[in-house]
């Protein structure tokens, strides 16, 4: 494990709150080792809007305290064991969202605004079960206009893989937009990269438009397929047959242990 | 040629439901759905422009804005259509995606409501999809309402759910009444049955009509392109049709 690696997990400490990609738009999985070896505890999760495999491993490790999401699993894998368990075991809080409020409260800290306002969730047990969420009447209705509010999301650390940073910290995430979105609510980013370019990615339009400026990212490491288990755009594909590899494997707590401590690497 | 494969006369049906798309977008763990959106965009190449957005696709993905680009597409009107499951969904088309038993300590825990809360309330053509029909499926009452299928007047909400398809039959939703009226029967199965693996109550004629099954030109389409195009994003499930076509080829 390289020591950059190490060097960044240690910027996480216990109780923070912590900002995880959905699986198709660059999750680190090169941090998830050493985050559980560093080993801060009860994180709370904030899943940008969905958590797979990292969030899974997180919570099988015992570092979770609460997990924000619109849902977690292993996609074509199916369910996520050791998520599902800790709900069964009321051993992880749980804050059930929906995709567009995760975003919207990511969006709300972008703007520097308390809030935004959102469509959709009244009726639903989803809002119910949010106490931190609101209902007014929108003020510029001429009549009754219910429409929820969601409070802003202000994640200590976001986390996260992408294919290459320059030497100034600035990184290129194409369209992938919702890494830059949790890159500006988040005090701190760390992100891990397939390489590290020796031209700046700001001097090229063409680049530039995909960047998120270094003003945002607290370091860089590099990390060569950082993805993996799961695919990153662009660069290659998810390993489908390793993902069902641990979704099997982490059923039990002992078979998740067992899958921890064995070597798992990428196909060469 | 292989007789049609139930998977393939659940894409078919949904492609029909799907007429007159402009955009329509795939959510997660969708491989039915993301089939049937891609077979739309192919029978109306050349006549009408289909666009459409999969999620966890790169080449099948339009957005350039992230996965929010989705939600702000449906609040701005632009989707026309997505789809739908639900680990229970009831007689009032509120679907379950969360758990079942006591919330938030589910006896049996689903991956959680993804856009469904939102997305059910802004796009008009909401097909609800579920593959397994069955008691425990089609319940009653939902224990956990992800996302509710009618709203009271004041709510705002131009979408809704229009159809529900399963294993074994198409149903339209009725929003005003509200409720599902049965619209016809995949080959193989019977109303009796359906009676008895739907946990509420339904609409039905006296004799349903059967759901049509592909003729030879749309299931050659849809086991060359649709059936590729499919494995960029779910790769497990294109094999599993695959050996199915195998499997059927050697009896």
């Amino acid at each position: 494990m390289s020591g950059e690696l190490r060097s960044m997990a240690a910027r996480v400490e216990s109780g923070m709150c912590v900002a995880l990609p959905v699986d198709y738009a660059g999750v680190s999985m090169a941090m998830t080792r050493p985050l559980i070896e560093h080993g801060a505890r009860d994180l709370h999760l904030v899943c940008v809007p969905t958590g797979g495999l990292q969030v899974d491993q997180l919570i099988g490790a015992g570092l979770v305290a609460m997990v924000e999401t619109s849902a977690v699993s292993l996609g074509e894998a199916g369910g996520a064991p050791r998520f599902n368990q800790a709900v069964k075991d009321a051993a992880i809080g749980l804050r059930d969202a929906t995709c567009p409020a995760i975003h919207a409260g990511l969006m709300a800290a972008q703007k520097g605004s308390p809030f935004v306002p959102l469509r959709g969730l009244l009726g639903s047990d989803v809002l119910r079960n949010r106490p931190d969420w609101r209902v007014i009447d929108n003020p510029f209705a001429p009549e009754g206009d219910p429409i929820a509010l969601i409070p802003a999301i202000h994640p200590d650390v976001a986390i996260f893989h992408a294919p290459m940073a320059d030497r100034a910290g600035n990184v290129w995430i194409g369209r992938r937009r919702e890494l830059a979105a949790m890159a500006y609510a988040a005090r701190q980013t760390l992100v891990t990269v397939e390489r590290i370019v020796e031209h700046s990615l700001l001097a090229d339009e063409m680049t530039a438009a995909g960047t998120l400026p270094a003003l945002y990212v607290t370091q860089v490491a590099c990390a060569p397929r950082g993805a993996w288990p799961y695919g990153l755009w662009g660069e290659y594909p998810t390993d489908t047959a390793e993902l069902m590899h641990y979704a099997r494997a982490a059923r039990s707590a002992e078979g998740f242990a067992d899958y921890m401590a064995s070597d798992r690497r990428p196909p060469a | 040629m292989t007789a049609a494969l139930s998977r393939e006369i659940l894409i078919c049906a949904i492609a029909r439901l799907l007429d007159g798309v402009r955009f329509v977008a795939v959510g997660a763990s969708s491989p039915i759905p993301a089939a049937s959106a891609m077979l739309r965009r192919a029978l109306d190449e050349g006549s009408r422009t289909v666009r459409l957005s999969v999620l966890g696709s790169v080449e099948h993905n339009i957005f350039t804005n992230g996965s929010t680009e989705l939600f702000d597409a449906a609040g701005q009107g632009r989707l026309d259509a997505f789809f739908l499951g639900g680990g229970q969904i009831d007689g009032q088309a509120n679907v379950n995606l969360v758990g079942a038993g006591d919330y938030p300590q589910s006896s049996v825990r689903w991956p959680g409501s993804f856009g469904s809360a939102y997305l059910y309330f802004t796009v008009p053509r909401v097909i609800l999809f579920r593959e397994e029909h069955s008691p425990r499926v089609f319940v009653e009452k939902v224990d956990f309402i992800s996302a509710p299928g009618t709203s009271p007047a004041g709510v705002y909400r131009p979408g809704g759910p229009v159809a529900l398809v399963t294993g074994k039959g198409l149903f339209s939703f009725d929003r005003a009444r509200p409720g599902f009226r049965l619209e016809s029967i995949h080959p193989g199965h019977d109303l009796a049955e359906i009676r008895a693996a739907t946990g509420f109550d339904f609409l039905h004629d006296a004799a349903p009509p059967q759901t049509p099954a592909p003729d030879p030109a749309l299931l050659a389409l849809l086991r060359g392109r649709i059936l590729t195009e499919l494995a960029e994003t779910y790769p497990a499930y294109a094999a599993d049709w695959q050996r199915d076509l195998a499997a059927a080829d050697r009896h």
